[in-house]
């Protein structure tokens, strides 16, 4: 690469409250080409493209440290509007675009070309007349440029996804200023021939001299398309290469390799629990809008600590979600031998299991109500448990009251006693008071998802070994899902990885970092049936 | 200090009280008849106190308050018109409209639940013009049922029934003079308050009973109450069969108190009125106490009631419509643009 | 067939007012100069919702608000009697101040309420009016003096409730009137004998073709853009709030406008009540001829004008012949305007709920 390169991004740092989520990333990229950022969740990548967005978060949040040169020039990026004017464009996840209108009136949206008009001499630019043949033209011009053939005219509503995909890439070609453009895992919703296409397009893009961020987890897709791969890690930049020098087996190994004690992980050997399964999973499809499950089988030991594990939006959260009876569901569970109504929550909860959300806030709280209430209300409804005796029951108040106050203790949650609201705790103690919750019900068997998502470090600690306490003294069966490999490796017996849906393979605490990359990335097999061969 | 003592009490029931203490000292400066005042408050508050409390029920399920209350009042009203067909006086006659209205209006409410678990997010606006079409609807009724007793239909021909029934020797203040006596001049409407405080004792059980708790869990929270196995449709569908019962007998009660039946277009703005006196006793869109009831109900006909007669001496002029106008819909208005806090409607 | 099933509410009320004209007993001369007149007093006021419709912000039932700032410019040229067609528009000059100001303030309440846009505005409807009405009952007259004490109160204070408008009325329904008389080709002879209130109509079509050149240009173009999805229009660049407002005070000043056009028709205004059902006739009338809450064309406002006001001719008369009452055709009529509006808001309230899922 010759010249001053497009993008440079010097010792890039933010944390957030005290939390620091990238510390010191620097790495450039030239013009026309394609740099791939690679990593788990949580790992930066989205923080690093809101800096270089601009996105009011970050700014909102005591800014960040470090600095961005575009093209040599240093770049101050404080809004979206700021970063179009310098030629940054972003497509991002979540499609950003208005069914009703027309492609051409999406790519060209609040940046229609207009005509001046008798009345826009007094009142300006809003009643100008909207020009729209020179904006068919543009369309047309960007939506060639990236093998887009369909007709310009044509509203966005009933598009298929992969076309859509395309307007929202001619929509920031459109901008002829750019000169960068970010691809936030284009990909995840695409079929292969549409990604393969996507892939094309780049390419057309690059030869134009624009250069692209591309942000995917499809290892073969960043091995075919980056010029260069950049792997990040616990907000840390782990490694810069490019893809003739390495191979998706160590990309994946660098993207989740952490340094673990053997002393840290409490996970029993497979001698030491027997083959006896409390919980029988065949075929479960989940219905869960970005976490769908496509047939997953698994076993769960009873006694053991099973983990969940996987990628964002790979499936992992669906399965509790599912046999809890939150979202719509197709399969066969049984349990203890015996059939599992699938769809009915009221079921699973009288089947002696219990489930902590990951979505601490919205469905696991009732955060305008006291803890003690919180932590009682399930078993009031579904057991009886918390009610006064006689012909009219109503609510036991003093005996909610003790029973939380015990609960308070034994989980050490910090407050100013059981009558706070749960909204003024902290995400520890919210989440405690979700287990707190989950124990009233006295389950034999308790999903547990994302326990200990953006708790600090100290009340994650405790919530872990509470949970193995759990279940060493109460032989409480647990399955635990978690995007934090490192957490799920510290207590669980055993770990599985779910992949696009399905399960892609149980792997034990101790397998190698590689393995467990691999798994992730659902690259495990492929790679294994090419050593077969 | 001063500070947390404002959000305590909250700026609306604070403006409110300042202005109803203002009115009274007036009122007392002025050398209006105080006695007469405050025994026109008590009734006053008796007569909507149920009233109000029926807006507790969907609020607590999640569903807003309950804008299609005239769906349960025009059953009340059928009540207590065939108590007047049927000939019937005193006790008879109000226990009767009373036992009629309540599994009419539960009927009613049932139907209403139907609407309301369909439009999850726009109960207030659905509600209102709903419960503006069925007190339409009520009209013909009113103009071509087969009503036969000469104290309701119109003396000299005509079609249907008045528009005003007089209750005079039926059961007009049949409650408020049960039990009353006298103190310092006020005449306190025992039995009205009487009832009033029976209805509070039952709703205050019912909302802590398991299915009163559940009630609250799904409104509250609704993806919370699903995870513990509670159905929302099943919870929102019961508050609005008991709001509407509420509201059913609640008309019965205020009936008599008034000493007319009121048909017509009268239900049109009810659940305007109620609504706003539990906003103003300190609820929100999401949640409601008892407490917030009977402070919200006092309160504003506390105002009205204060109103009319010191405006009369001040200005010369019929302020107190205008005012209930303002109040009530300026209250509204004020929660409508309160940021919403927790909660969700799917 | 699709055709049908798109238009199924005006094509219901269409046989609901040909059954209605025929049990009427009217006559077809009668029946189509009383509709006339009323299209042409009301299509104003009926294509105002339009706007705020497509911006996003539902049935604007504080068009209310509008047609009180007409009514206070209207107080204005009867005060200082400002005659004729010039006192007309005059009246429409001055009018816009109070319907900007109303406008503004309506949007601003309506962005701190998103998403119950049309709650609020049936609220403040009746809240505005109470304001109007301690202005006009108790502030004339005393805070604001009147030197025309006959058209105050016998205590001095307050406006009567009825103000003639002669000094203007038929300013310009009656400016030129065309009347066919001996039209013989087939279908075209029902127009005999029928006024058309020319320089009306020609303002009102004026206001259809300013409607449908707004939406061509940038501004209408946000409207849309907002109207669809405010937080893709924020992320690009769109200053959402503020073009909620203008859409807004558009529609508010529209309706002020459309307020004296029907002032000018009847010739008289109620002081205290010509305005208060402006709100939901309008919507009613816009939902009749097919819009939706999220969906309104300048062909619906008229077509629904035309269909409600039918309905409303013959409901009294139909009513007197089938039931024997005129009463109940008076009452049922206006459960039609009801009962359409809260079908048409539990219809959208339950689609947005089914799109979600």
């Amino acid at each position: 690469m010759t010249g001053t390169p497009r993008l440079e991004m010097k010792n890039i740092s933010k944390q957030y409250y005290g939390n620091r989520v990238l510390k010191g990333v620097s790495f450039s990229l030239g013009r026309g080409e394609v740099l791939s950022l690679v990593g788990e969740n949580g790992a930066g990548k989205s923080t690093l493209m809101n800096i270089l967005f601009g996105m009011p978060v970050i700014h909102a949040t005591g800014g960040f440290e470090g600095e961005i040169y575009l093209d040599g020039e240093k770049a101050d990026i404080k809004s979206p509007e700021e970063a179009m004017k310098l030629g940054i464009g972003m497509v991002h996840q979540e499609f950003m675009l208005l069914p009703g209108f027309s492609i051409t009136e999406n790519i060209k949206l609040n940046r229609e070309i207009t005509k001046d008009s008798l009345l826009s001499r007094f009142f300006g630019k809003p009643l100008k007349w909207l020009d729209m043949p020179a904006m068919k033209d543009d369309a047309r011009v960007s939506m060639d440029a990236i093998g887009l053939g369909i007709d310009e005219m044509l509203p966005v509503k009933g598009l298929p996804v992969g076309h859509m995909q395309f307007v929202e890439i001619a929509r920031e070609l459109d901008k002829k200023n750019i000169r960068l453009l970010v691809l936030d895992e284009p990909t995840a919703v695409l079929t292969e021939s549409d990604a393969d296409k996507l892939l094309e397009a780049m390419k057309i893009l690059t030869d134009k001299g624009i250069s692209i961020l591309f942000i995917s987890h499809r290892l073969d897709e960043v091995m075919t398309a980056s010029d260069k791969i950049v792997i990040l890690r616990d907000g840390e930049q782990i490694a810069e290469t490019l893809p003739s020098e390495t191979s998706i087996e160590r990309i994946a190994e660098l993207m989740v390799g952490r340094k673990i004690e053997s002393g840290e992980m409490k996970g029993r050997p497979p001698s030491e629990l027997k083959d006896d399964y409390i919980l029988q999973i065949r075929d479960l499809s989940v219905s869960m809008p970005g976490e769908r499950v496509k047939g997953v089988n698994l076993d769960v030991k009873r006694g053991e600590i099973l983990g969940i594990g996987g990628l964002a939006g790979q499936g992992k959260i669906g399965i509790a979600n599912g046999i809890m009876g939150l979202f719509p569901s197709g399969g066969d569970v049984k349990k203890n031998g015996d059939p599992v109504m699938l769809n009915n929550t009221r079921g699973s909860l009288d089947n002696g299991m219990a489930f902590v959300s990951e979505d601490r806030r919205g469905t696991g709280l009732l955060l305008d109500d006291s803890i003690e209430f919180n932590i009682v209300a399930t078993a009031i409804q579904v057991q009886c448990k918390f009610l006064t005796q006689g012909k009219i029951s109503i609510l036991d108040g003093k005996g909610m009251t003790e029973y939380a106050s015990k609960m308070i203790r034994e989980l050490d949650i910090r407050c100013t006693g059981p009558g706070q609201l749960t909204r003024r705790l902290s995400g520890g103690n919210q989440q405690k008071v979700c287990i707190a919750r989950a124990i009233t019900l006295e389950p034999n068997l308790l999903f547990v998802s994302e326990p200990t998502r953006g708790i600090d470090i100290g009340a994650k600690k405790l919530i872990l070994d509470h949970l193995v306490k759990l279940n060493r003294e109460e032989g409480l069966t647990i399955v635990m899902t978690s995007s934090e490999l490192a957490e799920l490796r510290s207590i669980c017996d055993r770990i599985a990885i779910v992949y696009q849906g399905k399960l892609e393979g149980i792997l034990l605490p101790t397998d190698s970092d590689r393995d467990f990359g691999l798994m992730m990335a659902g690259e495990y097999h492929k790679i294994h049936r090419k050593e077969a061969v | 200090m001063g500070n947390g003592l404002l959000n305590k009490v909250g700026i609306p029931r604070l403006i409110i009280s300042l202005f109803l203490a203002f009115l009274v000292a007036a009122a007392f400066s002025f050398g209006l008849p105080m006695g007469q005042i405050f025994s026109a408050m008590l009734t006053r508050f008796g007569m909507n106190a149920l009233l109000v409390l029926a807006m507790i029920p969907t609020i607590q399920a999640g569903a807003g308050p309950n804008f299609g209350l005239p769906f349960g009042i025009i059953c009340g009203l059928v009540g207590a018109t065939l108590a007047i067909e049927l000939d019937l006086r005193g006790f008879t006659a109000l226990f009767f409209a009373i036992g009629v209205s309540i599994p009419l209006g539960a009927a009613a409410g049932w139907l209403y639940g139907l609407l309301l678990n369909r439009v999850k997010g726009q109960e207030m606006t659905v509600g209102t013009y709903m419960g503006f079409s069925i007190v339409s609807v009520m009209c013909i009724f009113w103009l071509m049922a087969p009503y036969k007793s000469p104290e309701m239909i119109w003396p000299y021909g005509g079609d249907g029934l008045r528009v005003t029934v007089v209750l005079d020797g039926r059961m007009e203040q049949l409650l408020d003079r049960f039990l009353s006596f006298t103190f310092y001049g006020v005449r306190i409407p025992t039995g009205l308050l009487l009832v009033t405080a029976l209805c509070c004792l039952l709703l205050w059980i019912f909302l802590r009973t398991r299915t009163g708790l559940a009630m609250s869990v799904v409104g509250s929270n609704p993806r919370f109450a699903e995870a513990s196995g509670l159905s929302v449709n099943k919870y929102r569908m019961l508050a609005s069969i008991i709001s509407c019962a509420m509201g059913a007998a609640g008309i019965v009660i205020y009936s008599q108190s008034y000493g007319f039946i009121q048909l017509y277009q009268a239900p049109l703005y009810m659940a305007l009125y109620s609504v706003s006196a539990i906003l103003i006793g300190g609820a929100s869109l999401q949640r409601a106490t008892i407490t917030q009831a009977l402070i919200g109900t006092f309160l504003f006909n506390g105002l009205l009631v204060i109103a009319l007669p010191v405006a009369n001496v001040a200005m010369d002029s019929d302020i107190s419509e205008i005012m209930r106008v303002i109040i009530s819909n300026g209250i509204i208005l004020y929660a409508l643009t309160r940021k919403e806090v927790g909660g969700d409607a799917r | 067939m699709r055709l049908l099933q798109k238009n199924i509410v005006p094509i219901v009320f269409l046989v609901l007012c040909s059954i209605g004209f025929y049990y009427s007993g009217l006559s077809w001369m009668f029946f189509a100069n009383d509709l006339m007149s009323r299209l042409a007093r009301n299509s104003f006021l009926v294509i105002s919702l339009i706007i705020p419709v497509l911006a996003g912000m539902g049935l604007n039932f504080g068009i209310v608000l509008g047609a009180m700032a007409g009514q206070f410019a209207a107080f204005i040229t009867v005060v200082y009697n400002l005659t004729g067609i010039t006192g007309f528009f005059l009246a429409c000059i001055m009018s816009v101040p109070f319907a900007v100001l109303f406008g503004w303030l309506t949007g601003i309440l309506f962005n701190k309420a998103k998403g119950k846009e049309m709650i609020t505005g049936l609220i403040l409807g009746f809240f505005a009016n109470g304001l109007y009405q301690l202005v006009c009952l108790i502030f004339i007259g005393w805070i604001i003096p009147i030197s025309n004490k006959a058209l105050l109160l016998p205590s001095g204070i307050g406006f009567v409730n009825t103000l003639d408008l002669k000094i203007w009325q038929y300013a310009i329904d009656k400016f030129y009137v065309f009347r066919a008389r001996s039209i013989d080709i087939p279908v075209l002879k029902y127009l005999n004998n029928i006024n058309f209130p020319v320089l009306t109509l020609v303002i009102i079509a004026l206001l259809c073709a300013a409607v449908y050149l707004l939406f061509r240009t940038k501004l209408g173009q946000d409207f849309r853009a907002v109207g669809q999805n405010r937080h893709i229009a924020e992320v690009a660049g769109i200053k959402v709030d503020r073009v909620r407002i203008i859409a807004v005070i558009f529609s508010t000043v529209l309706a002020a406008w459309g307020q004296l056009i029907f002032l000018q028709n009847i010739g008289n205004v109620q002081v205290y009540g010509s305005h208060v059902q402006v709100g939901t006739f309008a919507v009613a009338a816009l939902l009749i001829g097919g819009a939706s809450v999220s969906k309104a064309t300048i062909g619906q406002a008229i077509l629904g004008t035309v269909l409600f006001h039918a309905l409303f001719i013959v409901s009294p008369l139909a009513g007197k012949n089938i039931m024997g009452s005129a009463q109940v055709g008076e009452y049922f009529r206006v459960f039609v305007a009801y009962g359409v509006i809260g079908i048409a808001l539990a219809l959208h309230a339950w689609q947005r709920l089914t799109k979600k899922e």
